[in-house]
């Protein structure tokens, strides 16, 4: 009898998160509430059971994220009994910077890219898991499992360190650290499979159910609140959508569906000819754009 | 918008479901020119994994960087830098997703230039099965072998060697068969025992999901289903136990466990089990998971195993079977392949990671390195980056260790430089150097000598052996001066020169002096 797929997939993340454990003193893990944190999540409480996470959550909140998101959150590190850092960019919010008007280019750069980096910062972390797979987008396939950030937080392409058969070099200087990615080495049909096989929580928002929603450049965008500004003779429709990525509401594009299990999903998915990142508006801007924020920090 | 010259798509509904298919992870060699993103690009395109929107920019991409005129850049899917698509290569090893009806894949699309040869030896590490690409206008060029030479090297025992381009040479048999006979004296050579050579075209398509009617004297399987059904079982699990210790799981008082991810065989419950290196025995109490307790565990499973009896284990201690226990050693025989601009430095105390253990190593310079193009020996003064070669690394203390044919998690490790923490080799071993053993058990006799850090004693043997000497030169001088009285003098000088000698033997002893007492080991020896 060999492992099946996602046997060898797990016993692999587990791996990894344990090795950051045991090797780094100060890690954290960058909790973004979607389908992705939900399992590296899970294959964490499997890590280190029967004790509780060795290190706390951190949610970079923008404040712009679904209302869902947020109560799905803290029920979460409820339920979980987990440590929850909640890190808001306060200038950026002070400078009164919104995905809207100035474009989402220095709104994410701020609110994210800066948000994660002062908290980093501000705790001291040497080592940050993320839920970020390989199969998303180009540059994340070409980004080691354990990725080198210098003091400023750049990450350098050129010049990776190689990662032979299951040894990570985690030595590092003062003031540099580690971004990890325990789930490199999965696709999204395998989150979904996963999701699935385990009974892992995730935010309603995944199940479709009729929500309001307007359509912008091909997208549709959920009226989450009423900071949303409405162009003119634009009115909210009732639409039978879900989503398939989870980030802030104004950016993030719901798809038709009417696929309210998961089960539904996992057979939509398969038949699915787009890839999930379509919904995120923020990486059109050009060929080379993930691999540039990248670079500066994002994660 | 997109054609698609060879015959059909795989189909995407899936008779087996995802949770039960098996992993399939390769890598893929070739050079530049070779086509070996298109290659990967096909596969991805014709078993149905390019979604539609990245279809669509990969037309956009294909007018814009393409090499291939109006038609669509297979490339470009895979090529993600924006710094390989301005230079058109490949700089880093880039992982790669798809599945058909049968089997999950994951590729490791490395580079072939040789600078980037450290990048594809960190893709093949982890590889069930190696694709070569030939050119098949070029055939066999030296990275061919050199590619062969590294994937042999990290025990890659499946090797499709795709000779590519066959559109570019009228899909000639000729041109195709002289190329098959040529490598199979390679993989001779090497010892791989799984090859098998198949014509395709990138760029056409011909072989990659189904046979093309372009080559009718090939009877063999195409790519992708050669990919499906390559039998790769590992047979670490026949193996005895073997897993190194990566973390101690002591949540509270009332349990402690011991977290890693299983090397080789299979443990249950009741099994006796032996802590290496050390020696100190226990039973196996219960296999913890999160999913409740287990009857069983087995290699490649990450789990937590918890003991009857309260023994001293710490990260790096391997738990094995007590009757196939792993062995250990401070020395061991091995093959490098040198990854840093930084030459190897001898004297130098590198860090080794092998598995959990990090353990400071010195590495001894060899006479000479493998040229890795014609498998001959070759005499170099320095080794530099990318530079293969076989010689002996000391470890400074024992650590469980195993020939990397015999179990890859306890025969490999990397070397990081202390100051820069580069990683600036990876190594397996080859086998364990025992002579070490010996000495190891001399040095615990020798440094448990009584009296040991203590002044006063020293002073007190060192006014003793001084006493004892004029004695006995007294003894010797007494009856000859009687004799005849000058000999007094002489007497005198003896004293004198006796004085020098000692003070100068007791000088070079450092037995007694506070600190610690150091013996060379063999290992620091060489």
């Amino acid at each position: 009898m060999s492992l099946s797929h996602l046997e060898r997939l797990e016993a692999e993340s587990i791996h990894i998160l344990r090795e950051v454990v045991a090797e780094c003193e100060k890690p954290v893990m960058l909790y973004s509430i979607g389908k992705d944190s939900a399992v590296m999540l899970h294959l964490a409480q499997k890590a280190f059971f029967p004790g509780k996470l060795p290190f706390p959550l951190l949610h970079v909140d923008t404040t712009w994220k679904f209302r869902e998101m947020i109560a799905f959150r803290n029920e979460t590190a409820r339920r979980i009994g987990a440590e929850l850092l909640v890190h808001t960019n306060e200038e950026g919010l002070a400078q009164g910077i919104t995905p809207f008007g100035a474009g989402s280019r220095t709104y994410t750069d701020v609110m994210k890219t800066e948000g994660l980096k002062q908290a980093l910062n501000h705790y001291g972390f040497d080592a940050a898991f993320g839920g970020a797979r390989r199969d998303e987008e180009k540059s994340r396939a070409k980004e080691r499992v354990f990725s080198f950030r210098n003091a400023e937080h750049r990450w350098d392409p050129k010049n990776q360190r190689p990662e032979p058969w299951k040894l990570y070099n985690t030595r590092k200087k003062p003031g540099e650290s580690i971004r990890v990615f325990p789930l490199s080495n999965w696709t999204e049909i395998d989150v979904w499979s996963y999701i699935a096989e385990q009974n892992i929580p995730v935010v309603p928002l995944y199940f479709a159910k009729p929500r309001p929603v307007v359509k912008r450049s091909g997208a549709l965008i959920m009226v989450d609140d009423g900071r949303l500004p409405l162009e003119q003779g634009e009115v909210p429709e009732f639409k039978m959508v879900r989503f398939r990525t989870l980030g802030c509401y104004p950016l993030t594009g719901a798809v038709e569906s009417e696929a309210d299990t998961l089960d539904d999903i996992v057979t939509e998915m398969r038949e699915s000819r787009s890839s999930e990142r379509q919904g995120r508006l923020i990486d059109h801007d050009g060929a080379a754009s993930m691999e540039k924020k990248k670079q500066e920090g994002y994660f | 918008m997109v054609s698609s010259p060879s015959s059909t798509r795989i189909k995407v509904d899936d008779p087996v479901l995802p949770d039960q298919k098996t992993l399939l992870r390769f890598i893929t060699c070739g050079s530049v020119d070779d086509g070996k993103s298109s290659l990967i690009g096909r596969v991805l395109f014709e078993s149905g994994s390019v979604p539609d929107d990245q279809l669509v920019t990969l037309d956009t991409d294909s007018k814009k960087f393409g090499t291939q005129g109006a038609a669509l850049d297979y490339a470009l899917l895979v090529d993600g830098l924006s710094a390989e698509r301005e230079q058109g290569i490949t700089i880093d090893v880039a992982y790669r997703y798809f599945a058909t009806s049968k089997r999950s894949f994951i590729v490791a699309d490395t580079p072939g230039h040789e600078q980037y040869t450290r990048n594809m030896a960190t893709g093949a590490s982890n590889a069930d099965l190696a694709i070569i690409l030939v050119d098949a206008r070029k055939g066999i060029l030296p990275q061919t072998r050199r590619h062969s030479l590294i994937v042999s090297m990290v025990g890659v025992k499946n090797v499709i060697v795709a000779v590519n381009k066959m559109d570019l040479v009228d899909y000639s048999p000729f041109v195709f068969q002289a190329i098959e006979h040529a490598y199979h004296d390679i993989a001779k050579t090497l010892n791989i025992p799984n090859v098998i050579v198949i014509p395709v075209s990138a760029v056409a398509g011909d072989n990659i999901a189904a046979p093309s009617a372009r080559t009718p004297w090939y009877n063999g399987p195409s790519l992708i289903e050669y990919l499906e059904t390559v039998d790769v079982q590992s047979n670490a699990s026949d193996a005895g136990f073997a897993m190194p210790v990566q973390w101690v799981n002591r949540p509270d008082s009332s349990f402690r466990g011991y977290s890693g991810l299983i090397a080789s065989g299979r443990i249950s419950p009741g099994d006796a089990i032996t802590i290496v290196p050390g020696g100190r025995e226990a039973i196996i109490d219960r296999i913890v998971t999160f999913d409740g307790d287990r009857d069983q565990a087995m290699t490649g499973q990450s789990v937590t195993l918890t003991l009857d009896r309260e023994v001293d284990i710490s990260r790096g201690d391997v738990i094995s079977t007590i009757s196939e226990p792993v062995s250990a050693s401070k020395v061991v025989s091995t093959q490098v392949l040198w990854m840093s601009a930084e030459p190897l430095d001898p004297q130098k105390s590198y860090l080794a990671k092998l598995a959990t253990t990090t353990v400071s190593a010195l590495v001894k310079a060899p006479d000479t390195v493998l040229d890795v193009e014609n498998y001959q020996d070759k005499v170099v003064e320095k080794v530099g980056i990318n530079a293969i070669f076989k010689t002996r690394v000391s470890f400074d203390r024992l650590i469980a260790v195993a020939p990397y044919n015999n179990n890859r998690d306890l025969g490999s490790f990397i070397l990081i430089d202390r100051l820069s923490n580069e990683v600036v080799a990876l190594g397996l071993v080859d086998g364990l150097i025992p002579s070490d053993l010996g000495k190891a058990r001399t040095r615990v006799t020798l440094t448990s000598l009584p009296f040991r850090h203590d002044p006063l004693k020293r002073s007190l043997m060192k006014t003793s052996s001084f006493a004892l000497g004029t004695l006995l030169l007294g003894f010797i001088m007494w009856p000859l001066s009687l004799k005849w009285p000058p000999a007094l003098y002489g007497f005198a000088i003896a004293e004198i020169f006796f004085f020098l000698v000692h003070e100068l033997l007791w000088a070079r002893a450092r037995w007694g002096l506070a600190g610690e007492v150091k013996f060379l080991s063999a290992g620091e020896g060489i």
